[in-house]
Formats: structure tokens, sequence, C-alpha cells
């Protein structure tokens, strides 16, 4: 009795987990099974997490944008938003729906002609993102008195990328013509963006 | 050392609380705290039976969309919802088009900027805006309402004790100061322009009665628009205005609980597989 | 530092060996809470709490980390950020509850983890350090909470600021400008709320290494354990792995069952709906109180009434840090050798009183403050300090201990109601 500190040999010590000799005990089965478990928890937590960063309901809310195109006049541009985005919209005179449609499209970096970019009916509305496809800075010409660059279109001050007066890219680093949003002419003066 | 500066500490301590216990003693004794109308006559809010109460609690979309109205015909003159936003009302069973629709009529408009002036203006509600508040700011607020400022009632189910309760006990709970209650606290009288109502916490509320009448408003979905029912049922919006998201949340708890109940019984599994053979 | 018997940390892969030549940060690991550190055997589930202490930090740093990208810490849009997070931000709701109802997580487990080092003296010799280090965290914890309770920026959060900043005003003379240093102004704004995000983000990563300090402090002496008795020998101990990671599972699962209950089903239970009501610095709420886990302290300020050579104001903020500061000493208050209350039946009994004052405080904190509630705050109070301060240093040395165990052992097969070698067999 006064030597109990002995009574359990170290032979009778409970053998080490890992290094129980025999096959793997079936009711080693709810250990994996708990550990699982707790991983497929922490696995639902995670996409809370993650999903969080997506736009908010807010952000998702604004993903339309009507704009009035009634007082632009052929030759000029205006520039709205889009998903707080640069956007461009142009009303084309006769001269550069022409120039647009003499260019060769199989001689393009990237083949679209003006009727592919614009609705039927409406050659001269060309809309696109103000967004270089380069690497995202706004480009020139949309404004009055802007550099159209060499192509009579828009002009990249960032890296030199010039577009035709379909938007279409032609020298430059950028690799694709500028991006037409899905859009549609609720009226005659008013297009809806988005 | 220790031991001794702690006794003083502690006895200093002590003999300042004794002094402040004679003191608190003597004034209850000398001058007891006087009883005030607010304790004797604040009545707790009645059960308004929300469908939302309770752990299992869902809306019901019909009497959203009644509270709605009663929102609109009633409260919004006064009242704004400044963290709800039209598209919101598509939770409760509206589809977009609606939504469109009813922020497109909807009375008070949205503050802008005239695009061509530059001056302030106002512009037609859309489905992406939060309700427009019908006072520019609190100064015009509390000069319309004999300065008081009516409360946003975006977060009002949450922002009391019991609020889907309260709202509905409050909207219905104007009386008569009882006489027993001039009797005992002859000063307590409901001031001018003030009213009378147990369920507000000093018993006298600013906002005089909203809902006078059975059918003040008129139902679409041809429920009998009584006085309580108005006062559910806005109760029932004003619970889905602060906690848009707690049918997600229920939904939510239960899986994450049932899941959690395996998870313990799990563990405790593991935990006796692990220790068996050892004694402790 | 470690028993002689402890496992040593062989990796069998060439890569875990390569990686323990150049960086030997699984042995670290695995000498702290893996099969390298042996515990006592006859742990109980209050030994759970230290474990799920440091789970609610890592699930507030995690939470908070990602509210902070919604939020804006600035006085005219802070309320309505927080309100985007619960209404646009996908799961916002989600995350904002867990936080907040995380925060009161922490503090329920980390008043347990409290309570059971002063039952079975774990502040003592050799410990005495791991305890201090404690107390530092429970500090950094109250100051982030408090902080943290500021940022959605309502009602009791406006103040509760005033009310706490307030405290410094008490001291005489530099009172004042140090209440305005702290704000930035003169009143809680947008300086305030700016400088409190700030550091109720930083002080988080502070606990996290005090939190370090703590455990490499306990890892110097070991684990304690019920019968306070040190360890003597191999027969004593087991392997922190798998022994009580598998048993901190059942305390991480119950610990994730209750937060679920909270979060889902009564995420405002622990709140106040004033604090849904925006700061108006013009209106104080009729009744204003801190959070549930600050109220036994508010109990004690609101308790000294009288002047006595100081205000009685500057006696109510002294008691309230005295109250927490005092634990700082407890090692060297308590001169008793033995370190269990179960073996110090006369103290024990004085250990249960101190745990209903506290809960008794707890309640008045919450009280409104008519006379019956005062002087019952008062006389819950005076035991607090009498606890600590006069019964705690007579008792410790007038007391009679029962007879200890002459180890862990002899107490585990006493428990089990055999002591006999063939049993212990047995039952392998």
């Amino acid at each position: 009795m006064a030597t109990v500190d002995n009574t359990i040999t170290p032979g009778d010590y409970p053998a080490r987990h890992d290094e129980d000799g025999h096959d793997p005990r079936r009711r080693d089965f709810i250990n994996i099974a708990a550990v699982a478990w707790a991983g497929v928890g922490a696995g639902v937590v995670v996409l809370p997490l993650i999903n969080q960063m997506n736009p908010s309901a807010d952000v998702l809310a604004l993903s339309t944008t009507e704009v009035d195109i009634s007082k632009i006049e052929p030759g000029q541009a205006i520039k709205s938003t889009f998903r707080k985005q640069p956007l461009f919209v142009r009303n084309l005179t006769p001269k550069e729906i022409a120039e647009a449609d003499a260019v060769a499209v199989s001689s393009l970096r990237d083949p679209q002609s003006l009727d592919d970019r614009t609705k039927a009916g409406k050659k001269n509305w060309l809309i696109t993102l103000g967004v270089c496809t380069h690497l995202g800075c706004v480009p020139l010409g949309a404004g009055e008195g802007e550099n159209k660059g060499p192509f009579g279109g828009y002009f990249c001050p960032c890296h030199g990328s010039a577009y035709d007066t379909a938007g279409r890219i032609r020298s430059g680093p950028a690799p694709t013509n500028l991006v037409v949003p899905d859009y549609a002419f609720t009226s005659d003066t008013v297009v809806t963006i988005g | 050392m220790v031991r001794t500066i702690a006794l003083l500490v502690g006895a200093a301590f002590v003999f300042v609380l004794g002094i402040s216990l004679f003191g608190t003693i003597s004034t209850a004794i000398s001058d007891p705290a006087p009883e005030t109308a607010e304790h004797e006559f604040h009545l707790h809010p009645k059960d308004a039976e929300l469908s939302s109460a309770g752990m299992f609690g869902k809306f019901d979309r019909q009497q959203l969309q009644r509270g709605l109205k009663v929102y609109q015909e009633v409260c919004a003159a006064c009242h704004s919802l400044r963290y709800v936003s039209f598209r919101d009302l598509e939770q409760i069973g509206y589809s977009e088009g609606q939504v469109k629709a009813l922020a497109q009529a909807w009375p008070i408009e949205q503050p802008g900027v005239n695009p061509d002036t530059g001056e302030a203006a106002t512009r037609k509600n859309v489905a992406s805006d939060r309700f427009p508040s019908p006072y520019a700011n609190e100064v015009a607020a509390r000069a319309a309402n004999n300065n008081a400022l009516p409360p946003d009632l975006s977060l009002i189910a949450k922002a009391r004790h019991d609020g889907p309760n309260y709202v509905a006990s409050l909207l219905t709970g104007y009386q008569n100061q009882p006489a027993e209650l001039l009797r005992k606290f002859p000063d307590a009288k409901t001031p001018q322009g003030l009213y009378y109502n147990p369920y507000f916490p000093n018993l006298n509320i600013a906002m005089p009665p909203p809902i006078t009448s059975d059918g003040q408003v008129t139902y679409e979905d041809g429920t009998k628009s009584t006085r309580d029912q108005m006062a559910k049922d806005v109760a029932a919006f004003l619970t889905w205005t602060a906690e848009p998201n707690l049918e997600t949340r229920h939904g939510a708890g239960f899986a994450s609980v049932i899941f959690l109940i395996i998870f313990v019984f799990l563990t405790i599994g593991t935990y006796r597989n692990v220790w068996r053979g050892v004694k402790h | 530092m470690s028993f002689p018997w402890a496992n040593h940390y062989e990796p069998k892969q060439p890569l875990m060996r390569w990686l323990d030549e150049k960086l030997p940060l699984p042995r670290l690991v695995y000498n702290a809470v893996g099969a390298g550190y042996p515990v006592p055997r006859n742990l109980n589930y209050f030994w759970n709490f230290g474990v799920l202490a440091g789970l609610a930090l890592v699930v507030q740093i995690v939470t908070g980390i990602v509210l902070a990208m919604h939020y804006g810490a600035n006085s005219l849009v802070a309320f309505a950020s927080v309100e985007s997070i619960m209404r646009d931000v996908n799961a916002g709701w989600f995350l904002r509850y867990a936080h907040a109802n995380g925060a009161s997580m922490f503090l329920a487990v980390v008043y347990i983890h409290i309570a059971r080092g002063l039952y079975y003296g774990s502040y003592k010799a050799p410990r005495e350090m791991v305890w201090l280090l404690g107390v530092v965290i429970f500090l950094l914890m109250m100051a982030t909470a408090f902080m943290g309770y500021v940022l959605p920026w309502g009602q009791m959060s406006f103040w509760g600021a005033q009310v706490i900043t307030g405290f410094f005003s008490a001291i005489p003379l530099v009172g004042e400008p140090i209440r305005v240093l702290l704000l930035g102004g003169y009143a809680p704004d947008n300086a305030a709320l700016n400088r409190f995000f700030s550091l109720h983000y930083l002080l988080p990563f502070v606990i996290a290494g005090v939190i370090v300090l703590h455990i490499w402090a306990l890892h110097i002496p070991g684990s304690n354990n019920p019968t306070g008795v040190d360890v003597k020998g191999e027969q004593d101990t087991v392997p922190f792995h798998p022994y009580y990671t598998a048993k901190d599972g059942v305390g991480v699962a119950v610990f994730f069952l209750i937060f679920a209950a909270l979060v889902f089903f009564s995420p405002n239970l622990l709140g106040h709906p004033d604090n849904y009501i925006e700061a108006n610095p013009l209106s104080t709420p009729a009744h204003i109180v801190p959070e549930w886990y600050f109220l036994p302290f508010y109990a004690i300020l609101k308790s000294f009434t009288a002047d006595f050579i100081l205000t009685g104001k500057l006696w109510g903020v002294l008691a309230m840090f005295g109250s927490i500061l005092l634990l700082f000493f407890l090692p060297w208050l308590d001169s008793s050798p033995v370190r269990s209350a179960n073996y110090r039946p006369t103290y024990r009994w004085f250990l249960i009183v101190l745990a209903l004052d506290v809960l008794v405080l707890g309640y008045i904190g919450g009280a409104e403050a008519t006379a019956r509630n005062v002087i019952i705050g008062q006389l819950a109070t005076a035991y607090y300090f009498a606890h600590f301060l006069i019964i705690l240093p007579i008792v410790s040395r007038s007391e009679r201990p029962r007879p200890l165990p002459n180890s862990i052992t002899e107490a585990v097969l006493a428990k089990h109601g055999g002591t006999s070698p063939a049993q212990t067999a047995l039952a392998h």
C-alpha cells in the first residue's frame, strides 16, 4: 500500500497509440470518423469566409445602367459608368462608319466587323467599356478634343494601344477589342446597359 | 510584506464600503426613493403571436406585404426606413417588376442632383435605392413634429426590448390616463401635446395615435383590416426589416446544430476509444 | 524542458527529417501539444478551457479580419456599414453574429479557465509566471472587448466609450487631460473610433503573443492537476496526444454546439437593444450597462458612494482596477503549501462563496440602482476584497489541510476503488 506509485508496472502502461502493433482495430474507425467530420465542418465554414468577398447585394443591384443618348450629336461621344467602370457611348459619323467597314476583318488581331459590334439598324451607336484590354487604363478619344490616335477611334496613353472607329485594336500591346457590354435600346433615346 | 500591505488595502476598501453602506442605508430610511408612475403603470408588451417568433419562426409573406402597405400609408409620412432598399422587397414575395413599379410610384422621391444645373433635385426611386426619408434632416424632422424626432424604423424591432411585440402593443395601446394614476400621482398628468400609452417607457409618447380606426388601410388580399390586425401586420413587417435574414439563419442553425450534435457523439466515442484501459 | 520519460520526436520520412534539421517547427508542435508533452493522467474537463480559449481567439481573429474588409471606421458611416454587413454582404449576418457572440464565448471560457486556476491552485509555485501572464492576457482581452464594442457606433457603444474613458477623469489633476488624450477630443467621436479600431485590430495579435509565453511558461513545470500533487513518475502522466487531444475534442464539439445555438437562434440575447440605435451624443439611454462580462466590475464601481479622503468616484475606479490587479499578487497572498481546494476544507467554502459573490455582483451590475440593490452590491463588493486581501492570507495559514495522496496514480486508483496490481492489469 505504501508503494502505490509502483503498482502499475511500465509494461502495464497502455501502448502508445501510434505504435499499436496489431491490425487497426475496428473501434479506431470512430477516431477517423470524428476527424473526418471535423474536416467537413471546417470546409463548410470556409465557404462563407470566402464568399463574403464576392460582390455584395448592393453592388449587384447596380448591375444595370440607363443612358440617355438623345443629346449626343454625330461625331460626339459621352462617358458614362457601368458597374463603376467607364462606359463610352459614341455616335459615329457616316465617314467613321465607312472607315471601319473598309478594313478587311481577316487582317485584324481580333477579327470583328462593325456590324458584329453594334445593333442592327443602330450601326452609328458604338457602345463599349472605356477599359483598355491591355492593362485597364481609360483610353482617350471620348472627350472633346482628346487624342483619338492614329486610327481615329481611341488611344490608350498608358502603353500606346490604338483603337479604330469601331473600337477594335489596331496597334499596340492590347490583345483584344474594347469590350461591348450587353445592352438594349429601350427607346430611341434610352439605352439600358447590362 | 505582501500580505501586510494586502491586509491594509483590503481593510481600506472594506472600510470605505462600510461608510458607503451606512450612507446608503441611512438615505434609504430617511429619504426613501418615491414610487413613480412609470414604475407602477408601465406594461410589458402583449404577445402579438407573430409567425417569426421562436426557433422555428418563419415569416408570413402575405402578412409582410400587408405590413408594407400599413407602413406606406400610415408610418412613411414621418418615419424613415433608411437601411432597407426597395430591391429587398423581392424577399417578401414581390417580383422584380412589382418592385420597380412600387419604387417608381413611391410618394417620397429620392434626393439627387439636377444633371443640367447641378442644383439639388429629386428623382423617382429605382429598385436599388434605399427607402427615402420623409425629412431632409433631423432639424426638419423635429420642426415638423413639435420637436420630437420620429425614429428610423429599419431596426426598431431589434432596438426595443421584445421589439416585435412592443411595436404591436404600442400601436394599439393608446388610452386615457387611468383615474387611479392621477389620484396617486397628480403631477404625472400627461402634458399637452403628448399621449398616454402604458407600453411606452415613460408612459407619455409624442406620436399621435397612428392607427385610429378599423379599415384605415384597405388590404388587397381581403384580410379584414381591424386595428389589431394592422398593428400586428406592421409589427411583422418591421420584424422583417430589422432581421431580413431570419429564415436563412434558422435554417442554417438547424443544419449546424444537428451536425454538431453528431460531432459531439463522435468525439465522445473517440475519447472513450483512446482512453479505454487507462484509469484517470 | 520536459519530464525525462517524454516521447522524443523522431521523424521517419526523409522530408520530415530534412525539415527538422532546417526548421524544427514540427518538433516544437510535437513537444508543445503533441505526444512529446507528458500530462497528468487525471485532468478533468475543466482542463479543456485553456484550449477552448485559444480556439475562441482564433475564431475572433478569423471573423474579425473578414469583417474588417467591410467595416468603415468612420463615425459617419460606421453604423451604416455594420447594417450593410448584416443585409448586403454575402453571409455577413453570420460573420457579424459569430464575432459578437464569439466575444461572449471567449470571455465565458476564460472566466471558467480562471475559476479552475483559482480552485485547483494553478497560480501557486512553480506556476506563478503562468498565472501572471494569464492576468496580462485577461487585461488585454478586456481592453480589446471594450474597444470592439465601440465599433458598431450604436448608443451603447458611444456611451460605453464615454463612461469608460470617464474613469480616467477620476484621477486628480491629470485625469481630464488623460481622458481628452485617449479620446482625441472632448467626447467620443471620429478620432476615438478610429484609434479604437486600430487597437482593436492590433491587440488580438498581442494576446496571441502573450499566449505563446503563457504556454511556454506552463511547459516548464508542466500542467497542474485536480489533486495539486506533483508528478512523481511516468505512471502519473499520459502523452498529450492522443489522450488530451481526444478529450479536448469533446470540449471543442460542445463549445461549437453552444456557440452555434447562440449565433443562429439567439444572436442578440447577450447584446443590448440600444446598440441598434445609432450613436447620439445628445441623448443618453435610460439604463446604460456594459456587456455582461464586465457587469461584476461595473457593480464594484457603482458600490463606492461615499467620499473618504478621496472622492467616491475615485474609490470606485481604484477598486474596479484593483479587483483585477490584486490577482497579480495572488501567488504570494496564498501561503498554503496545498494547491487543490479539494484538500483545503475551509478555504474551499470561501471559494464557493466567492463564486456566488461574483454572480451576485454580475446581477447587481446590470440591475437598477435601487437602495436594495446598492446595499447588496456594497456587501458583495466588500466580500470580494475581503476574500482576496484578508480571508485568503489568514485562512491559508490557519487551516489544516486534508491528507494529500502520495501521488496522482494513487488518487486515480483510490477513485476507482481498487489498488491491487491485479486489477490494474485487468483494466488494460
